[in-house]
C-alpha cells in the first residue's frame, strides 16, 4: 500500500533523486540543538490553539453590556472584544485551556527563541556562513515580541488596555514622525476605536505570515549550509555527525512537539495565566496597581522606570520626551548591535573564515563574558519592572529600590563581565575538563605504594564511542546468513574494523533475504552497548531491530 | 579519515552492514524498553481518551487541562525514546561542502547572465528610466491610501482636550460637580461635560484647606483665580507615559501614577511638580471657578498640552 503509494508519486515527481539525501540528513546529538526546536513546536501550538480562539474572540470596540456566567461583571458595560474573551474562558468548553495554552505557548515561544539565540551566540554558531540565518533569527524574535504585545493586547482589559496607553506615548515619542505613526496606527488619538479590530489583523494574520515565512527561510538555510557541530566524536569541519532524519530525528522530534505540547496544555490546566476577568474592562481613566507586562516586555519597562526623568527641549520648537530613551534607543541600539553582531565580531577578530565546529563559550572568554554582562544588565532592567513589588514586599521605600535598580544596572554587568572572564579561564585551564569519565581502580603494590588503573568498562558506562558510518557515501548490505559475522560478531574485531575504517566492508551486498533470520534465536541476542565484557561477547541483530 | 576516493577522485560508496555496531539500538534491553514505550504510549491514549471523557462531562479546566497534556506527554516521552534507545544507536555522518561556489561555476551563471540579460539592458538604458520612474511614482501615490488613510493628520494641542472656556466639570455618573460635594483633602475624576470617561480631558479634582483669610489656592503666577474654594484641577494624563494617575496619597498630598512610580507634589501651593520617578514635567492645571449656582467650571481650557512628550510639542 505504501509501496504502491511511494511509485504513483515518485513516478510524478522523482523523489528518489534527492529522497535519500533528505532522510540521510544528519542532525547532532547535543541537547543545546533541542531549544529551537522547542521554539518552532510552542509556534506550532500557537497556530493551532490560536486558531481554536479566532472562532470565538470578537475583535471589536463596540460597547455591550456583559449578561453570562461570570456574576462579578453582571450588568457592566465593556467592548465586545472584552465580552467575547470572558465568553470564551467561562461559556466555551475547553475555550480558557486554549486560551491559557495559548499565552504559555506564546511566553515559551520567546523564552525558547531567546534561550536559542544565546545558545548560538555563546557557541559562535553565527559566524560565517550562517550570518544570514543569525539575521532572520533576530528578525522573528523581534517579530515574536511584537506579536505577543498585541495579543496580550486584545482582550481589552484594564491590565492591557495600560500597555497600549503606554506603547501609544512611546510611538509619540519619536521625533518627526512620532505624532503621525501614533495617529496612523490608531486611526487617531488615543485610544479611539478601530485600534482591536487592527491589532487583531496583525495580530493573527500579518505577523504570522511574516513569522511563518521567515521560518520557512531559516529551516531553508538551516538544510542548505547543514548544522554546525562540537568538534570531536569524529565531527569535524567537513562533516556532520549525529542521528539520521529517517527514523531517529524524526522520532524523536515528535516526540518534542508532544512535549511542548504537553508542558503548554499542563501550564495551561493548573498555572493561571492573565485572569482577565479580574482586571475588569478597560478604562481609560482607571488604573490598576502592579501594571506588569508579560516577561519579555519587562527589560522595556524596567528601562522606562529607572529612566532618571530628563527631557531635552530645542529653540523652545522641540522636544525628546523622556520615554524616547528607555523604549525607543534603547531597544533600537540592542537589536542593531545583535543584528549586526557577526560582522562586528568579524572586524574585531579579523576571522572571516567559515566555520562549521561550534566554540565551547570558556574558549573565548571575552566573547562569552561580554555576552552574560549584556544579559545581566537587561535582567537588571527585568528585575527593575517589579519596583513596587519588590518595595512592597521588602517594605523598604520605593526610592532606595529605584535608586538601587539605577545603580545595579551598571555595576552588574561590571561585575559580571571579569567574573564570567575568570571562571572561562580557569575551566580551560582545567585537564580534561567535559571528557567522559573513567573509572578507576586504586592499586596498592607490595611495597605499599599506590597506583591507579582504568577499570574495564562495565554495565551502565557510556558506550565506547564509535566510528561514524559516513549515510552519503555508503551503501548499506544485510548481514550475511550463515556466516559468522551474522550469527555472532566478535566485538573486539568489530571495534577494531571500526576504528580501521568505515563500518565493515564485507562482500555480503545482496543477500537480501539475510534480515529475515535475524529473529530466530533471540534469546542468545546481546545488545551493542557495552553491557558485555568487551573482547568476550557476541553481537547480534536485536530481534526489535529488524 | 578520509573517505576513500576512486581513481577519479570522486567518492567510493563503502560497504555498510546492517548488523554493524552502529546500527543496533542503544537500549541494554530493547524489550523492556519496547514495553517502556508501550506503557507510555498507552498512557497517552488513556490521556486522549480522559479529555475526550472531560470534555463529555463539561469537567473543569484543571481536568481537561491535565487529561490533554497527560495525553500529550505519554505520546511525548514515547516517541523520545523509542527514538533514543531503540532506533540505530549511531552515530552517522554525512559529508558537508563548502558553500563556497567553484569559480567555474560563478563564471557560468555570470556569463550567461551577462550576455543574455545584463547587456541587452544596458543598451535599453532610457526604458529602465522610464520604468524606474512609473515605479517610483506608484511607490509614493501607493503611500497614500496605505499609510495617510490609516489616521487623521495629528490634531492642534488645544482642541485635543474637549475641556473648553466654561466647560461643566461632571463626575463619571455624569453629574455636576458642585462646590460642596468635595471635603478638604478628598479626590474626585471629573470630566468636562458632554465627554465622560475622556481618554485625554480625564482631570482630578482635589481640594485643600485655603490659607487661613483667603479664598483661592494659588499654585504659581498667574495661576491667582485658579483654585477657587481650594478646589485644584490636574489633568489625570501621567505626563511621563500617558497612564492615568490614579493614587492620591491624602497625607503626604501626592499623586502616584502606578505605571512608572511617578510621584507629583499637589500639595498647598504645589503645582503638581514631579518629584520622583520618570515623569519629566508638572501635571497641567485646569483653571476653574464657581459659578452662580455653586457648580465648577473651567475658566478656559488646559493652556499646555496633556499627557507625554512628543517632537513638536516644544515648551508651550
Amino acid at each position: 500500500m505504501i509501496d504502491g503509494l511511494y511509485d504513483w508519486f515518485d513516478n510524478r515527481l522523482n523523489l528518489s533523486s534527492g529522497g535519500r539525501k533528505a532522510i540521510n540528513k544528519i542532525f547532532p546529538d547535543h541537547w543545546s540543538f533541542m531549544i529551537g526546536e522547542i521554539a518552532l513546536y510552542s509556534f506550532v501550538v500557537l497556530l493551532a490553539t490560536g486558531v481554536f480562539l479566532t472562532l470565538y474572540f470578537v475583535p471589536s470596540t463596540t460597547d455591550v453590556v456583559y449578561t453570562g456566567p461570570y456574576l462579578p461583571l453582571d450588568g457592566v458595560h465593556m467592548s465586545a472584544a472584552y465580552q467575547s474573551t470572558i465568553n470564551l474562558s467561562f461559556s466555551v468548553r475547553s475555550g480558557l485551556l486554549m486560551r491559557q495554552m495559548h499565552h504559555w505557548a506564546a511566553n515559551i515561544f520567546v523564552g525558547a527563541i531567546v534561550v536559542h539565540m544565546g545558545r548560538v551566540f555563546f557557541t559562535g554558531a553565527f559566524r560565517r556562513p550562517r550570518e544570514i540565518n543569525w539575521i532572520i533569527g533576530m528578525n522573528m524574535l523581534i517579530l515574536a515580541i511584537f506579536n505577543g504585545f498585541l495579543g496580550y493586547s486584545l482582550p481589552d482589559d484594564l491590565v492591557s488596555g495600560t500597555g497600549i496607553r503606554i506603547s501609544y506615548s512611546i510611538l509619540e515619542s519619536l521625533p518627526f514622525v512620532g505624532t503621525y505613526l501614533a495617529n496612523f496606527l490608531f486611526g487617531g488619538s488615543f485610544p479611539g476605536n478601530i485600534l482591536i479590530p487592527r491589532f487583531y489583523v496583525l495580530h493573527v494574520l500579518i505577523l504570522p505570515a511574516v513569522i511563518a515565512g521567515l521560518l520557512g527561510a531559516h529551516l531553508t538555510l538551516l538544510v542548505r549550509q547543514k548544522h554546525t557541530q562540537f568538534k570531536g566524536h569524529g565531527a569535524t569541519e567537513h562533516n556532520v555527525v549525529g542521528a539520521p532524519m529517517w527514523p531517529t530525528f524524526i522520532a524523536k522530534t515528535q516526540g518534542f512537539l508532544f512535549l511542548v505540547a504537553a508542558v503548554s496544555a499542563i501550564l495551561g490546566a493548573v498555572v493561571q495565566i492573565n485572569p482577565i476577568w479580574l482586571y475588569g474592562p478597560y478604562r481609560p481613566y482607571v488604573v490598576t496597581y502592579a501594571v506588569q507586562p508579560d516577561w519579555y516586555m519587562g527589560w522595556l519597562d524596567g528601562g522606562l522606570r529607572i529612566m532618571p526623568h530628563w527631557e531635552t527641549v530645542f529653540w523652545n520648537r522641540w522636544m525628546i520626551p523622556n520615554a524616547f530613551f528607555p523604549a525607543i534607543v534603547l531597544p533600537g541600539i540592542t537589536f542593531t548591535v545583535l543584528m549586526l553582531w557577526p560582522f562586528i565580531e568579524q572586524r574585531i577578530t579579523g576571522d572571516r573564515a567559515d566555520h562549521q565546529l561550534l566554540d565551547r563559550p570558556r574558549d573565548r572568554p571575552k566573547r562569552t563574558a561580554l555576552g552574560v554582562a549584556v544579559l545581566s544588565f537587561y535582567l537588571v532592567l527585568f528585575g527593575a519592572s517589579a519596583t513596587d513589588v519588590l518595595a512592597n514586599y521588602l517594605t523598604v521605600s520605593l526610592n532606595s529600590v529605584l535608586t538601587s535598580f539605577q545603580i545595579l544596572v551598571f555595576v552588574v554587568p561590571a561585575i559580571t563581565y571579569p567574573v564570567t572572564l575568570k571562571i572561562c579561564r580557569e575551566l580551560q585551564a582545567t585537564p580534561g575538563g567535559g571528557k567522559t569519565k573513567i573509572h578507576n581502580i586504586v592499586m596498592r603494590s607490595a611495597e605499599g605504594g599506590y597506583s591507579t588503573v582504568p577499570s574495564a568498562p562495565r554495565a551502565g558506562d557510556t558506550p565506547p564511542e564509535l566510528e561514524p558510518v559516513a549515510l552519503d557515501t555508503s551503501v548499506l548490505a544485510p548481514a550475511l546468513v550463515g556466516s559468522p559475522a551474522y550469527e555472532a560478531v566478535d566485538r573486539s574485531s568489530l571495534g577494531a574494523r571500526a576504528a580501521a575504517g568505515n563500518g565493515l566492508d564485507g562482500g555480503g551486498s545482496g543477500d537480501a533475504g539475510g534480515l529475515d533470520g535475524a529473529g530466530d534465536s533471540p534469546e542468545e541476542i546481546v545488545d551493542g552497548n557495552g553491557a558485555t565484557p568487551a573482547g568476550g561477547g557476541v553481537f547480534r541483530i536485536p530481534r526489535n531491530y529488524r | 579519515m578520509s573517505a576513500p576516493t576512486g581513481d577519479d577522485g570522486s567518492a567510493m560508496p563503502v560497504t555498510i552492514r546492517l548488523d554493524s555496531q552502529q546500527f543496533q539500538v542503544a537500549a541494554a534491553n530493547p524489550t523492556g524498553m519496547e514495553k517502556t514505550v508501550a506503557l507510555t504510549f498507552l498512557l497517552g491514549l488513556a490521556g486522549f481518551a480522559g479529555f475526550g471523557a472531560a470534555f463529555w462531562v463539561n469537567a473543569s479546566n484543571v481536568w481537561l487541562g491535565m487529561t490533554l497534556g497527560v495525553g500529550f506527554l505519554g505520546l511525548g516521552v514515547g516517541m523520545v525514546a523509542w527514538g533514543k534507545y531503540l532506533m540505530p544507536r549511531g552515530p552517522f555522518s554525512e559529508s558537508r561542502h563548502s558553500m563556497v561556489p567553484e569559480p567555474a561555476d560563478r563564471e557560468r551563471i555570470i556569463g550567461d547572465f551577462s550576455s543574455r540579460g545584463k547587456v541587452v539592458i544596458e543598451r535599453r538604458t532610457f526604458l529602465l528610466k522610464i520604468l524606474g520612474a512609473a515605479g517610483a511614482v506608484f511607490g509614493v501615490v501607493a503611500m497614500f491610501p496605505l499609510i495617510r488613510s490609516l489616521g487623521p493628520v495629528p490634531t492642534d494641542f488645544s482642541i485635543a482636550t474637549t475641556w473648553r472656556p466654561d466647560s461643566l466639570l461632571v463626575n463619571i455618573d455624569g453629574s455636576p460637580v458642585h462646590s460642596d460635594s468635595l471635603e478638604f483633602g478628598g479626590m474626585l475624576t471629573v470630566f468636562p461635560e458632554g465627554d465622560v470617561g475622556g481618554p485625554l480631558s480625564q482631570t482630578m479634582l482635589i481640594r485643600q484647606q485655603p490659607p487661613a483669610g483667603e479664598t483661592h489656592i494659588v499654585t504659581g503666577p498667574g495661576r491667582e483665580t485658579w483654585g477657587p474654594l481650594g478646589y485644584l484641577a490636574f489633568s489625570k494624563v501621567c505626563t511621563h507615559a500617558g497612564c492615568p494617575i490614579g493614587l492620591y496619597q491624602q497625607v503626604t498630598h501626592q499623586l502616584l501614577c502606578p505605571c512608572h512610580q511617578s510621584l507629583f507634589d499637589v500639595g498647598p501651593g504645589q503645582a503638581a511638580q514631579p518629584v520622583f520617578g520618570p515623569a519629566p514635567r508638572p501635571l497641567p492645571q485646569l483653571p476653574l471657578y464657581v459659578d452662580a449656582h455653586g457648580f465648577l467650571r473651567a475658566q478656559a481650557p488646559y493652556d499646555e498640552p496633556v499627557g507625554p512628550g512628543y517632537w513638536y510639542r516644544g515648551n508651550d
